[in-house]
């Protein structure tokens, strides 16, 4: 007799594992706007599935949970009911012996809790409140809402000049997020429910790759109205186009040397080529509006001059200011901010790290950015320094990876303490407390000392990059309201009670992505020109090909390669490769095509105009 | 041009052409459900699928463009077996209350379960509750509706956009948008939403046992006012022309019932246009003090719409009641004085091809005849229909019978009110003789006719240039709005009727399926007007006499009393 077997799957569990894939894919395609009460009684149900049936509280308490929630969408049930809900997932949360029936009625208790109006709103009228069904997922989630579909149909047509114009009609920095973008649109994109993702950033680069020229956008009549635009970073730059393109008389006050804001002083060329943003701004400026550069607001002129002088003022001043650690040590001579580190770099000032050791303080992206320039400026050592866990980092996951491919060295749950300087003030080594993962707490596991001595880094310079602050004294002065060095505006980009002053990008938002400043730039335009007293429409004239129907069978996605590591770290030049013919013919063709196939349809899958 | 094979069969088809296209023009009629040319392509119930030969899944032949080389089969086991499920799984959320369905025999579904030999249906029944009140003149019967979508899609054709897709997952459904009722909605009641549904889930509200009681009320003397462009459509129910589907033949059946008197809604068309005419020659004489462009107010779903979507525009609106409304005041005054009897003795059916209507009945200040309702009860054409059928009067098989009078003369003015342009003429026909003291050639403003949803034009009556718009259907309405508001057009005067088409196309019209009618139905109106002797309102013999003998004058006191009303006396659910 046999006392032990080797374990076989069966083609039960196997399929089952399948999907189990499918149903993450699944999860992770859930876009936003359904109707969360019966997302909850769906996922209260799968745990149930998951129940072995030994405890009450799971096998049974699971089952009535799932009911009553069902009676509440069926329009059943009453205000008490919320809280008979809220009880028996208490006592389930409580009692279950497994994380199987807790962790389903603590998603209960965090429903009942985390959307009770919605839930009242089924109860009192039998409809879901908060339901907003996004057609198309990538539109919906990029903030400037670009149509995507659209401009993929395009390239797969091959139709390069029209799949750009129609990029530029929500966004006039087509060439910059094709390179940098941080692709919010790929996140719930459908076909993850059939493979994986559209490579949509790498789409896009493409389409501008092959675009013939930049022509001048069509400007309506002049309008006679003034607008000026503080800080020519890609919020200012939108708006100051769609503001051009509309009519209005616009002037940008640019307090550096050139236009760019953060993609020429934050981003390292090896991302983002300078003579790509260079020939895009040169684009953008073809809408014909006026620039000065050198000139601060709250010192060559304020804020109230610009006020008397325009018709109205958008403030979108980013977020260029560095963040101090405020440990003992920080004035050594060696420690520099990542923000001005990327800043001469911007103007070409390339600082010499030949042979140095440096230490990188920081998880963000601007952290690998600096490690990553440090590597290129030729260091012997980088060496990234992290409180928290390589996981944790906010950087997206490629850069991380980047950075160590290039070849620095991630030194993860290391709080900094001090800087030990030499006898003559300068950086001699930096000094961390291991750490710890801890508790969560706001989603992230909070590191705590480890019964670990300190750790001493020794180098030649320490970068910080623990985050970005605003300027916004000047303005705050001027009585526009600031909070926490925030401007705080409203999603529309106004003031209440502030007549022609509007705001948006970094400066509004925090340190955030381009898209995302790209988009304040957009709803500006919007807004200012309805508040002086327009409405006019920005459309693309670009008619779409006809939708062409498959079988969409399964099929991978076409990532970006890079150059190799040995050989990008010797320069600044672009790292990245474009997709081939065959690649972006390929990978456009895998588009699911939202806007025409399922709800995008009915909804109007697009619009033409804003 | 696109070269493929369906069927068998070559075709060549213009590029974009749908599948569903080109397959028609070579003679093989695909089955569709939800979908509505130009209006619903969505391509909902995936009834009209297609195997495309070297794909699995199956298009839409609706809304899939041809392709060069396409291989289509609109009959394989594999779309048949779809097609037939794809219906049992609908009529498995559909409450099949057909024998007590006002759309039996005009219902899509119906008629395609029976094309598809469907006996019984293999799943469990799963019919969704009803939660509309049936009070309201329309009616949501959730239980039959199958999510077509047609409605939502008609709704923002017509800028109401009360109707949208609700909750998701199997309690998906048709909903109000923006309303816990209908009542409290911004629905402009132009029932377009009703004559685009498949199925009997969008009603009128059923008022036809109201007037079969008054009918046996032999107290009661019975009255009914025939709209204009009744008399285009209500004969398509049997079958009849137009030309055999006269007004006097409506009028035999309706005394066959019992009615005691017909008359012509046209009488008070003409009215309308002696009241709005002056109305507006008096507006223009004073062009300072008063707002323009002038509005029409003879639709009640454009006054329903104006109130709740621009509501600044109100004051621009003829202070004129609308015709149905002008007739029930003069029939529970002028005429009970005539036939020398108390108002509350007389009962006034309209007969109207619209929803609105019941809603403009029902208004509480519409009683100014007497302390009850000027009309008392709205009869749709299709409730018309109805009741004839049930009285078992067999409208090929009865005499015509003329309208009576006084109140059953119309010109042929009157009569195009009914169709797009047609109240803007008849007025321009009149206002002229009343500035020059003589009669314009009575085709002289026939540039207002058409289907075209916006059209404009200008006139000279006696050196006074006029700037005159007609719309028809809510969306251009709501577009001309905007462009006024926006300070891009400027008009003296505009015209606007809800429906498209106008009341030829009203949403209480008889129901063909896929099919808008009311090109097709107006052309019926100006040939009469042609063929009139009497082509002028302020002709008619009837309405010189209701001013010599009760009114006076237009504007006078009494014309004010009776057909003049104040669009602020009530509100609309956001005003």
């Amino acid at each position: 007799m046999s006392r032990l077997s080797n374990l076989t799957v069966s083609m039960a569990q196997e399929t089952v594992e399948e999907l189990y894939k499918d149903i993450e894919r699944n999860i992770q395609t859930s876009q936003p706007g359904l109707c969360p009460v019966d997302l909850a009684a769906a996922f209260i149900h799968l745990s149930h599935a998951r129940s072995c049936g030994k405890c009450t509280p799971c096998r049974v308490g699971l089952g009535r949970l799932e009911e009553l929630i069902n009676s509440v969408l069926d329009g059943k049930a009453t205000l008490e009911d919320l809280d008979e809900i809220e009880m028996a997932a208490k006592t389930i949360y409580r009692s279950a012996d497994c994380a199987i029936g807790a962790e389903a009625a603590r998603m209960a208790i965090k429903a009942v809790n985390g959307f009770r109006d919605d839930f009242e709103e089924h109860v009192r009228y039998g409809r879901c409140k908060l339901q907003n069904f996004k057609s198309v997922p990538c539109v919906a989630e990029c903030p400037a809402h670009v149509d995507i579909p659209g401009y993929i149909a395009l390239i797969n047509e091959g139709r390069y000049d029209d799949a750009v114009k129609l990029i530029r009609k929500d966004n006039p920095f087509p060439a910059t997020c094709g390179m940098i973008c941080e692709h919010p649109c790929e996140e719930h994109c459908r076909r993850n429910l059939i493979d994986d993702a559209i490579n949509i950033r790498g789409l896009k680069r493409y389409a501008v790759e092959h675009e013939s020229e930049i022509k001048a956008p069509v400007r309506a009549e002049a309008t006679g109205k003034k607008v000026a635009i503080i800080g020519g970073g890609p919020s200012g730059l939108t708006a100051a186009y769609f503001l051009s393109v509309m009519g209005h008389d616009c002037t940008v006050y640019e307090q550096r040397d050139k236009l760019g804001g953060m993609l020429r002083y934050g981003i390292p060329s090896y991302r983002l080529p300078r003579e790509i943003l260079d020939r895009e701004i040169e684009g953008i400026k073809l809408a014909g509006f006026k620039t000065i550069t050198n000139i601060s607001v709250g010192k060559d002129i304020t804020m109230e001059e610009l006020r008397a002088q325009y018709d109205a003022v958008y403030i979108s001043i980013g977020a260029h200011t560095d963040n101090k650690i405020g440990i003992e040590g920080e004035d050594a001579e060696g420690v520099i901010s990542a923000v001005e580190m990327l800043r001469g770099i911007g103007d070409g000032k390339m600082p010499d790290f030949k042979g140095q050791d440096i230490v990188v303080v920081g998880g963000g992206n601007v952290a690998m950015d600096v490690a990553r320039s440090a590597v290129r400026l030729g260091a012997k050592t980088v060496k990234i320094a992290y409180r928290r866990r390589k996981a944790d980092m906010t950087a997206l996951a490629e850069e991380v990876e980047g950075a160590v491919a290039d070849g620095c060295m991630i030194l993860e749950l290391n709080a900094p303490t001090k800087i030990e300087k030499t006898e003559d003030g300068k950086v001699a080594a930096l000094w961390t407390q291991p750490q710890i993962v801890g508790e969560v707490k706001w989603g992230r596991p909070a590191p705590v000392n480890a019964d670990a001595p300190e750790l001493r880094i020794p180098c030649d310079k320490v970068l910080v990059a623990i985050g970005q602050g605003i300027e916004s004294g000047h303005f705050a002065d001027s009585g526009i309201p600031v909070n926490r060095r925030k401007i705080a505006a409203r999603d529309t980009g106004d003031f209440e009670g502030i007549d022609g002053v509007f705001s948006g990008g970094d400066c509004v938002t925090g340190p955030a992505t381009v898209i995302k400043a790209i988009a304040g730039g957009k709803v500006a335009a919007a807004n200012i020109d309805e508040y002086l007293g327009f409405h006019h429409e920005i459309t693309s004239g670009v008619e779409l090909p006809p939708v062409r129907f498959a079988d969409r069978e399964p099929m991978g996605r076409v990532n970006m390669t890079e150059r190799p590591a040995s050989e990008r770290i010797k320069d600044f030049n672009l790292m990245e490769f474009p997709m081939t013919d065959q690649e972006a013919c390929q990978e456009s063709a895998r588009c699911l095509q939202c806007d025409h196939f399922g709800c995008g349809i009915l909804k109007g899958g697009r619009e033409y105009k804003w | 041009m696109v070269n493929l094979t369906i069927d068998g069969k070559k075709v060549t088809a213009p590029e974009g052409m749908t599948i569903l296209e080109a397959a028609k023009s070579v003679g093989i009629n695909i089955p569709t459900l939800c979908f509505w040319k130009g209006l619903n392509e969505v391509g909902a119930c995936r009834v009209c699928v297609v195997e495309v030969e070297g794909l699995q899944k199956l298009p839409a032949a609706c809304n899939t463009a041809v392709e060069e080389g396409m291989v289509v089969k609109t009959n394989s086991r594999k779309v048949r077996y779809s097609r037939r499920t794809n219906v049992e799984m609908i009529l498995s959320e559909h409450d099949c209350q057909c024998p007590s369905c006002v759309r039996s025999g005009n219902c899509s579904l119906q008629e395609l379960a029976n094309s598809l030999n469907i006996t019984s249906i293999p799943y469990q029944k799963s019919i969704p509750e009803n939660k509309f009140s049936k009070d309201f003149p329309l009616v949501r019967t959730d239980s039959k509706c199958i999510k077509c979508m047609r409605c939502i899609q008609m709704c923002d054709k017509q800028a109401c956009n009360i109707w949208d897709l609700i909750n998701t997952g199997s309690r998906a459904t048709v909903g109000l948008s923006d309303a816990y009722s209908i009542e409290t909605s911004n629905c402009a009641l132009c029932g377009q939403c009703i004559t685009h549904c498949p199925v009997g889930a969008l009603t009128e509200r059923d008022d036809t046992q109201k007037v079969i009681h008054a009918l046996n009320d032999h107290e009661k003397i019975v009255i009914a006012q025939i709209a204009p462009s009744i008399r285009t459509a209500w004969g398509e129910a049997f079958g009849l022309s137009p030309e055999e589907a006269t007004v006097e033949r409506l009028a035999s059946a309706l005394k066959i019932m019992g009615f005691d008197y017909v008359f012509d809604t046209n009488f008070s068309a003409d009215l309308t246009i002696m009241e709005e005419g002056s109305e507006f020659l008096g507006r223009l004489a004073d062009k300072e003090k008063n707002k323009f462009p002038m509005f029409t107010s003879c639709c009640p779903g454009w006054v329903r719409f104006i109130k709740s979507h621009y509501p600044e525009y109100v004051d621009n609106l003829s202070t004129a009641k609308s015709p149905q409304q002008m007739f029930g005041a003069i029939a529970k005054s002028y005429y009970a004085k005539i036939l020398d009897v108390d108002p509350s003795k007389i009962y006034c059916v309209s007969i109207m091809p619209c929803v609105a209507k019941k809603h403009e009945c029902a208004i509480p200040v519409m009683k100014d005849a007497s302390d009850a309702p000027d009309v008392d009860v709205v009869l749709t054409t299709r409730e018309v229909d109805r009741l004839i059928r049930s009285e078992f009067i067999d409208p090929s098989n009865i005499e015509d019978q003329p309208l009576d009078m006084p109140l059953g003369v119309g010109s042929g003015a009157g009569n195009i009110f009914g169709a797009t342009g047609g109240v803007m003429e008849a007025a321009l026909r009149s206002a002229y003789y009343l500035v020059t003291g003589s009669n314009p050639d009575p085709d002289a403003f026939k540039a207002v006719r058409g289907q075209d949803g916006w059209k404009e034009s200008e006139f000279e009556i006696n050196g006074t240039k006029l700037r005159i718009a007609v719309v028809n259907g809510l969306g251009n309405a709501d577009k001309l709005l905007k462009a006024l508001k926006a300070g891009k057009v400027d008009y003296d005067f505009v015209e606007v009727m809800a429906c498209p088409g106008g009341c030829v196309g009203g949403g209480g019209q008889p129901i063909h399926e896929a099919c808008e009618m009311a090109a097709e139905r107006a052309p019926v109106l100006y040939d009469q007007d042609k063929a009139s002797t009497l082509r002028f309102s302020h002709e008619n013999p009837s309405i010189k006499a209701v001013y010599e003998d009760f009114l006076g004058a237009p504007l006078s006191e009494k014309s004010h009393h009776l057909l003049h009303t104040d669009h602020h006396a009530w509100k609309m659910p956001n005003e």
